[in-house]
C-alpha cells in the first residue's frame, strides 16, 4: 500500500509538472498533423490512403512522444539531484522506474489516437480490428519508453540523451517498416529491422488496420513483449551500474 | 520538540543502530575511503569532521545506499544494508549537503511529495508539511516556488523534507555551511533539539566549534581515514592537565625565553609568535613571578592570555593539520562556526 502511495504519487507529480504542460500538449497534436500532412503531401495521393499511412503516423507519435520525456523526466532530474530523492526513498527500483516511466507510456498512448481521431474525420475506420490495435499501442508504447528509458540512464547529461535517441530513433523510421514496407528495403538492411521492436509493433498496426501484416500475431506480440521487458531490466542494470556509483 | 520527530519509538537497547566496519570506496585513482571503521549508538549524535575531500559525502552516500562501496559492512538497525541499502532507507532521512527538491514545485508540494515517497497517506501529508512549514517559519514561503527560496531558505526546507517521515536516523551533510549567522544558529538549535527528542544524527562538519558543541562522540576524518574517534569529553582529557599561558612581550626572542625557561624549570617556554612567548605546564602556572621576572630585565608584559583548550588543540595534535584548513573554507562561506 505504502509503495502504491509512492507509485502514484511520482506518477501525478510527472504528469503536472512535465505533461500537462501547454508545450507538450500542443506538441501531441502537432506533431501527428505534421507526420499526416507530410506523407499526403510527398504520396500524391487523397484521402484513399489515409488507411495506409495511419499505422506508421501513429507509431512514429509514440516513439518520438515518449522518448523525448525521458531525457526529462530522468536524465534531467538525475542532473540536478532531484533524482537522488527517489533513489533514496524505499520504493524497490523497479517499482520506482515504472513509476517514473508511467506517465511517458500514457503520453504515447494518447500520442497515438490523436491520429487515429484524424484519420477518422478523413475516412472510414469502421474495418479497423481495434482489439489488436489497443494492446499493439499499448506495446509500442511500452517499448519505445523502455528504448527512451534505457538511453536515459545510460548517459548523464541531457543533450546526450537527445543526441543519442536521434541516433536510434530516425533510422527506425525507415528501417522499421513505418511507411515502407521492411520487404523493400535493401536485403542487407532487413536484419537490422528484424532486431527493433518497432518493426514487430507496426506490422500489427498494418494488420489490425488494413490486413497487411507480414508476421503472424502471437509472433509480433511474443517478440515486442520480449524487448519491452528486456530493455526495461537492462536499464534497471544500468541504474545499478551507472548511478549508483 | 515532540512535533518534529517521534521520541514514543522504540531503541533497541546497547546495539549500535549504525556498525560501519572497513569500509572503502575509491574512485578512480582517488581514494575516497579507506577502510573506516565506527558505530553509532541508537540517540547519539555522532559527528564526522573533516576538511575539504576527507570523505565525509561520501560516506554518506554510502550508508544511504546512493553510492557503493568496494568493501567493507554496514548494519543499520540490525539489518544488513551493505548488498541491499534499502532495507534501512525507511528508517533514515538524509539532508544532502546540495538541495535536491524540485525547483518548479511550491515549498509545500516539496513536503507533500517527499512525505509520499514513504507512504504516508494525504491527509497526514498535508497536516505534517504544515506543521514543518511553521516550525521553519516557511509557512508564507511554502506557497511559493522552490526555484525562488535564497540560500537559508532552501536549507530549512531541505532539512525539514529529510525529517517528513519522522525518521529515527537522521543524516545531516554540513547542514550550516554557506549561510548566514543567525540561520546557522537556528539549525544548530534544531539539531540539538532533536538530539534531545531522541533522534539518532549523524552530522558532517569541518566547522571544529559546531562540532565540539554539538556532538556527543567525534571523528576526525582526513584523507579517507579516521585518525581519531571519542567522545567530546575524551578528546579534551589529554588536555585536561595541561597550563597555557601566553605573554605579550615586545621584542620577545629565543634568547629570553631560554632564561625564563632557566629560571622557571618544570614547564616548557616558546616563542609561539612575534611578540609572544608561550609556557607550557603540568601544573598552574602564577603570573606575577613571570612578570616580576621580565621587569627585572626591563621587559615590560603588555598582555597575559590563558587560551582555554578547545577541540581545535586536539585536532592539530593528531592530525598534525594545521587548523586553517579547516578555517579557510569557513572564512569564504558566510555562515561560519558560530
Ligand atoms: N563521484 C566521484 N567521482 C570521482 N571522485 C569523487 C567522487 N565523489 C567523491 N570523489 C572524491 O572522493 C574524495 C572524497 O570526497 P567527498 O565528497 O566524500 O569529501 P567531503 O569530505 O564530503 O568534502 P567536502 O567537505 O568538500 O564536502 C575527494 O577526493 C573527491 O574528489
Ligand atoms: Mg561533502
Amino acid at each position: 500500500m505504502k509503495h502504491w502511495i509512492a507509485f502514484w504519487n511520482i506518477l501525478l507529480k510527472d504528469l503536472r509538472a512535465y505533461y500537462l504542460k501547454p508545450p507538450n500538449i500542443s506538441w501531441g497534436l502537432i506533431f501527428p498533423l505534421a507526420w499526416t500532412g507530410m506523407f499526403f503531401i510527398r504520396s500524391g495521393s487523397g484521402l484513399e490512403s489515409t488507411l495506409s499511412i495511419l499505422p506508421g503516423v501513429m507509431a512514429v507519435s509514440i516513439l518520438f512522444g515518449t522518448t523525448s520525456m525521458l531525457s526529462v523526466t530522468v536524465t534531467f532530474e538525475k542532473r540536478n539531484r532531484s533524482f537522488d530523492r527517489l533513489l533514496l526513498s524505499p520504493i524497490p527500483l523497479w517499482l520506482l522506474m515504472l513509476a517514473k516511466t508511467s506517465g511517458a507510456i500514457l503520453f504515447g498512448i494518447l500520442n497515438a489516437f490523436v491520429p487515429v481521431v484524424m484519420a477518422a474525420l478523413l475516412t472510414d475506420l469502421s474495418a479497423v480490428n481495434w482489439s489488436l490495435v489497443v494492446p499493439a499501442v499499448i506495446l509500442i508504447s511500452l517499448a519505445s519508453t523502455f528504448l527512451g528509458l534505457f538511453i536515459a540512464v545510460s548517459v548523464s547529461e541531457v543533450f546526450e540523451a537527445q543526441t543519442f535517441s536521434n541516433f536510434f530513433r530516425f533510422p527506425m523510421i525507415f528501417l522499421c517498416g513505418l511507411f515502407m514496407p521492411v520487404a523493400s528495403l535493401p536485403v542487407y538492411l532487413q536484419p537490422l529491422s528484424y532486431l527493433l521492436p518497432l518493426t514487430y509493433g507496426v506490422d500489427i498496426l498494418h494488420g489490425a488496420i488494413r490486413g497487411q501484416n507480414h508476421l503472424a500475431y502471437p509472433l509480433s506480440f511474443g517478440l515486442i513483449f520480449l524487448f519491452c521487458i528486456s530493455l526495461f531490466l537492462l536499464s534497471l542494470r544500468n541504474i545499478y551500474r551507472k548511478w549508483i556509483l | 520538540m515532540t512535533a518534529i520527530t517521534d521520541s514514543n519509538q522504540p531503541v533497541t537497547p546497547k546495539a549500535p543502530i549504525i556498525l560501519v566496519e572497513g569500509l572503502a570506496k575509491s574512485f578512480g585513482k582517488v581514494t575516497a575511503l579507506n577502510g573506516i571503521s565506527f558505530q553509532v549508538q541508537p540517540g547519539e549524535l555522532f559527528g564526522f569532521l573533516g576538511p575539504n575531500g576527507a570523505g565525509k559525502t561520501t560516506a554518506i552516500n554510502i550508508l544511504t545506499g546512493l553510492a557503493r562501496a568496494d568493501a567493507g559492512t554496514i548494519r543499520i538497525d540490525g539489518q544488513d544494508c551493505t548488498r541491499n541499502p534499502k532495507a534501512a532507507q525507511h528508517l533514515i532521512g538524509i539532508v544532502p549537503d546540495e538541495s535536491n527538491l524540485y525547483a518548479e514545485l511550491t515549498g509545500f508540494d516539496n513536503l507533500c511529495f517527499c512525505a509520499a515517497l514513504y507512504g504516508m497517506p494525504k491527509a497526514e501529508r498535508v497536516d505534517r508539511a504544515h506543521e514543518l512549514l511553521k516550525f521553519f517559519g516557511l509557512t508564507e514561503a511554502g506557497r511559493r516556488k522552490f526555484g525562488g527560496y535564497s540560500k537559508g531558505m532552501k536549507r530549512k526546507l531541505t532539512i525539514a523534507a529529510g525529517l517528513i517521515h519522522r525518521p529515527r536516523i537522521l543524516f545531516l551533510d554540513e547542514p550550516t555551511t554557506g549561510i548566514d549567522v543567525a540561520s546557522a544558529r537556528q539549525i544548530r538549535q534544531l539539531i540539538q533539539d532533536l538530539h534531545g527528542s531522541g533522534t539518532t544524527i549523524f552530522l558532517t562538519t569541518h566547522y571544529i566549534e559546531e562540532a565540539e558543541r554539538l556532538c556527543d562522540r567525534i571523528a576526525f576524518i582526513v584523507d579517507g581515514q579516521i585518525v581519531l574517534e571519542d567522545s567530546v569529553p575524551h578528546l579534551l582529557q589529554p588536555l585536561q592537565n595541561k597550563h597555557v599561558l601566553l605573554l605579550y612581550v615586545l621584542g620577545a626572542d629565543q634568547q629570553l625565553a631560554s632564561q625564563m625557561a632557566e629560571a622557571f624549570p618544570g614547564g616548557q617556554v616558546e616563542v609561539a609568535a612575534k611578540d609572544q612567548l608561550r609556557l607550557e605546564a603540568e601544573t598552574p602556572i602564577p603570573l606575577a613571578p613571570l612578570v616580576n621576572f621580565l621587569a627585572g630585565r626591563g621587559r615590560e608584559v603588555t598582555e597575559a592570555r590563558r587560551p582555554s583548550h578547545t577541540l581545535e588543540d586536539v585536532f592539530v595534535r593528531v592530525t598534525g593539520l594545521q587548523v586553517d584548513m579547516l578555517k579557510k573554507e569557513k572564512e569564504k562561506s558566510t555562515g561560519g562556526g558560530q
